[in-house]
């Protein structure tokens, strides 16, 4: 089912969302920093930077989240959950590869052996209102690893920015519940004639670039590779790779606690960190960049595909545009299919 | 021209064996960006680039190859850390070869990003021009009007400590009187102050990519991943995120050399350098001293002296 949504019409419609959700969407923080967050009013909403710093993934799974509080009293005290989410939500304008990065997290914690509440109960209470990635950066390349630019899977609505207006496609069940929405108009025939020019000129600049396709066999391969020792080189060992990408889904569990009343938190943790692998010994299984750089490569493109059958990237290329040191994981790519890493001088920086 | 001189003296000294492993810039796949490289063969030599691109303070890496005699690239900012380091005794077995270049200032991207509309694909240095292009357009920018808050402010951009200098020495000269964050800072109320810090730290991530970038934070253990004792907690807190940023920045004092790297590696495009840069300029009212800027001066901050001013003890 298809519609129109005039652009004047839309801090409207989305003051009617309001009414009866809680919505999430980008928004600016500063000039060209965005996170996805809560919006109290339409005019928070900015959805002009293509792929805000942290992805929709933190709608699901925050960055820091108290799991329950609890009050020591005598031998047991009360311990009160924080996993109930009231309201019915709305993911807002959060664009494909970010939505399909929702669906790789949830392969994990909504599993067969084992179900994270946390996620669940909000991934159940949310739909999804996907925008089409119109004109993705040269950084993209999310159709090499499974997507595209206007991929719809996993959207309960897709909206489609014709300019003035946008197309919105209801797509699922949730998606249904909006089709009398008072702002929908019917659309024009040479409505679809410029979606499918969008669509083609989108997928056009993202092409097929980057070999993907079978890398979980060659990094198998790859274990005490070369690649290793000369790749992580520049890494400098921050975080920023892991907690702005949409599929990165490591937490630590800490309890925050002043004498008898705390809260159990969850945070997100990254394998480049030194303390991320750090046992209680004192001894570290991956004691420097080497082995926290294969880590984080080895999860998305080895170890994730093997047990789910898709690599863990999307090609958002969030880790190319912020990286500190430029560590650009299509050319770690690149050189893992062709080469497996052998003569890197000179070729890999 | 520079970056060939450079890539000779590299390839000269790699042949040579004078040393492992030369650290220096390089392009790479995004415009307006360098890349550290790490070489090791003649040959690789010819990788090397110089620009105003050229934004790491590669003296952390220091850290990270301290077995090897490495060769380090450095502008003035990045030899004022190797001294600072060099005092706190970090270099014990093999020091450094420092091949230094008088810096031009630097060309802040995310400005330039800022001041045009749609994605940049090439951009270019021509004399003081900056030729910017993107899908739909292409404009000239004048590159002094882009540089970064602290190469403005920057009156040391020649690395007289190095031991190869390539190109002459540059004037000793800042374009300004004081960093403009700082100034701009002053002239707030401490109300205003407090609520420019709390929203600038507010949107911190915990990266941690600021002490990472940093040549000074080589801690073995920063006290944000000590668990026993627990400092700080890991969470977002507003608390939490302020703890973090005024340790960070007052274990700097008389350390920092105001390269500005913590800010440029920031994500979330937090300003940092005002915090690190008023206390530079506070010990440089007090005790007369600048960072790494003569090599035996010690910092004042591990040193006692009965002249020291004592007017803070009340």
């Amino acid at each position: 089912m298809m519609f129109k949504l005039d652009k004047k019409d839309f801090d409207h419609f989305l003051k009617d969302l309001l009414e009866t959700h809680d919505l999430f969407a980008p928004v600016q923080l500063a000039e060209g920093v965005s996170v996805f967050k809560k919006i109290d009013n339409p005019g928070e909403v900015s959805l002009s930077q293509l792929v805000p710093q942290k992805s929709a993934k933190e709608v699901f799974f925050p960055q820091s989240e108290v799991m329950f509080r609890y009050q020591i009293a005598g031998n047991q005290g009360p311990t009160v959950s924080e996993q109930k989410i009231e309201r019915e939500r709305i993911l807002l304008g959060a664009r494909p590869c970010d939505i399909e990065a929702i669906a790789i997290i949830e392969k994990v914690f909504v599993g067969e052996d084992y179900t994270d509440v946390y996620f669940l109960e909000k991934r159940k209470k949310t739909t999804i209102i996907t925008l089409s990635c119109n004109h993705p950066l040269t950084t993209c390349f999310c159709s090499s690893t499974g997507g595209s630019p206007f991929r719809r899977e996993g959207s309960d609505l897709f909206l489609i920015d014709l300019g003035e207006s946008y197309l919105v496609e209801l797509l699922t069940e949730k998606g249904l519940i909006f089709s009398k929405n008072r702002f929908f108009k019917e659309v024009d025939p040479n409505d679809l004639t410029l979606v499918k020019e969008l669509e083609e000129k989108a997928f056009e600049k993202v092409g097929y670039a980057i070999p993907v396709e079978g890398i979980e066999k060659r990094l198998d391969l790859m274990t005490e590779s070369f690649f290793w020792d000369r790749s992580h080189e520049k890494c400098i060992g921050c975080g920023v790779c892991t907690f702005l990408c949409p599929t990165c889904h490591c937490f630590d569990i800490t309890d925050e606690a002043v004498n008898l009343k705390g809260e159990r938190v969850r945070n997100w943790d990254s394998c480049l960190f030194p303390t991320y692998s750090l046992e209680t010994s004192g001894h570290n299984p991956r004691p420097t960049g080497r082995e926290r750089t294969r880590q984080r490569l080895m999860h998305k493109f080895n170890y994730y595909p093997k047990i789910f059958g898709r690599v863990a990237c999307v090609g958002c290329g969030r880790c190319i545009i912020y990286c500190p040191v430029q560590f650009d994981i299509r050319e770690a790519i690149r050189y893992a299919s062709s080469k497996r890493g052998e003569g890197l001088e000179g070729k890999f920086r | 021209m520079i970056q060939q001189k450079l890539q000779e003296k590299a390839k000269e000294l790699l042949a040579k064996k004078e040393v492992d492993l030369v650290i220096g810039f390089s392009d790479w796949t995004l415009p307006l960006r360098t890349t550290p490289v790490f070489i090791r063969t003649p040959d690789g030599a010819k990788s090397l680039v110089w620009n105003s691109f050229c934004e790491n303070n590669l003296t952390a890496y220091l850290h990270k190859f301290s077995r090897l005699k490495v060769g380090l690239v450095v502008k003035g900012c990045d030899a004022r850390s190797v001294v600072a380091l060099n005092l706190e005794k970090r270099f014990p077995n093999h020091p450094p070869l420092l091949i230094g270049i008088p810096c031009q200032r630097l060309v802040d991207r995310k400005k330039v990003k800022k001041a045009v509309k749609g994605e940049i694909l090439q951009a270019v240095e021509q004399g003081d021009l900056l030729l910017v292009k993107g899908e739909n357009f292409e404009v000239s920018l004048k590159r002094d009007d882009f540089l970064y808050a602290s190469c403005r402010s920057c009156a040391h951009r020649t690395p007289h400590q190095a031991h190869i200098l390539i190109g002459d020495p540059v004037e000793e000269v800042s374009l300004v009187e004081a960093h403009p964050d700082v100034s701009e800072l002053e002239g707030m109320s401490p109300e205003e102050r407090w609520t420019f810090f709390k929203k600038e730290t507010g949107r911190c991530i915990r990266c941690y990519a600021c002490r990472e970038a940093c040549p000074m934070c080589y801690c073995a253990e920063c006290f944000v991943d000590s668990s026993r004792p627990k400092w700080i907690e890991k969470s977002l807190s507003p608390q939490d995120l302020a703890f973090y940023h005024i340790v960070r920045a007052y274990h700097q004092t008389g350390r920092c050399s105001g390269c500005g790297a913590c800010e440029r590696a920031c994500p979330m495009d937090i300003r940092l350098t005002y915090l690190t840069q008023k206390l530079n300029q506070e010990v440089k009212d007090l005790y007369g001293f600048e960072t790494g800027i003569r090599p035996e001066a010690p910092p004042p901050l591990s040193t006692f002296d009965p002249e020291d001013e004592q007017e803070f003890i009340k």
